[in-house]
């Protein structure tokens, strides 16, 4: 049995909006890369997605990630990939990235900045919410 | 109210699952239908029955199954991640090449589409984790 293998029984026609939440940095812990797994096995169900990245898991998207060290798998070009599953609404928390010392040339896709108002905007109007 | 439940931590280490269960258990007492608790991340580790917790302390995998018995629940466990954690059902085992499984009465294994399925179906989507 694998993922692929039980998408099934969606909503006949219901699309609603879908926030994917992402909290917390790309290693040290397995939410980032366990929430990406969520995202693209969702993909196939067609909802209104959008992904947001706040705190550290702006890391997530960080240019230049090398895993080699600590033996683990480098996923992040994986998020580059996103496009093709028609994931493509990205917002990344402003704050969160001058926090951090981080702009938007430091991340391997293109996303939308934005500030607190319009990110508790974007939670408002979701159907449905996804924290990882 | 329609609910889907998603729990992210495993049992004892973290509140989330004791936090579900009993939320779970006060909103079927109040008429509400729970249309699924999906386990994800750690969570899965909820849903093994060879935990033997001390005796004059809660059983949190029994006390799900018995949930389950009782008012009809439907207890899923994420294939991918109860694969990476070693949680298997009779036929997980066998695909896998394992000599055992571990799955408790009253869950079972499927895709995080169940998951997805879930937010579409319900009013509320109610994650438990950290």
């Amino acid at each position: 049995m694998s993922e692929e293998e039980m998408i099934e029984g969606g909503g006949e026609g219901v699309i609603k909006k879908f926030l994917y939440l992402n909290r917390r940095a790309p290693y040290g812990s397995i939410y980032a890369l366990e929430s990406l797994e969520v995202v693209l096995i969702g993909a196939a169900f067609e909802q209104d997605v959008s992904v947001a990245f706040i705190d550290d898991g702006v890391y997530q998207l960080t240019k230049g990630q090398d895993t080699k060290g600590v033996e683990m798998k480098n996923f992040s070009p994986t998020y580059r990939a996103l496009e093709m599953y028609d994931v493509e609404k990205l917002y990344v928390f402003k704050e969160s990235l001058d926090e951090r010392g981080l702009t938007e040339d430091d991340l391997i896709v293109d996303v939308e900045v934005v500030d607190a108002k319009q990110m508790a905007d974007l939670m408002d109007e979701q159907e449905v919410i996804l924290s990882f | 109210m329609k609910l889907g439940v998603q729990v992210n931590e495993g049992p004892y280490q973290h509140q989330a699952s004791d936090s579900a269960y009993q939320f779970v258990k006060a909103a079927v007492e109040k008429g509400h239908e729970i249309f699924r608790v999906f386990f994800y991340h750690d969570g899965v580790n909820n849903g093994t029955r060879l935990a033997t917790p001390p005796q004059d302390d809660r059983n949190v995998a029994n006390r799900w199954s018995e949930l389950a018995a009782k008012h009809d629940i439907d207890l899923v466990l994420c294939v991918a991640a109860a694969q990476r954690r070693g949680i298997a059902d009779a036929d997980e085992a066998k695909r896998n090449g394992k000599d055992a499984d571990n799955i408790a009465p009253g869950f079972r294994i499927s895709g995080l589409g169940q998951l997805i399925e879930a937010g579409i179906q319900c009013d509320r989507l109610v994650v438990f984790g950290d």
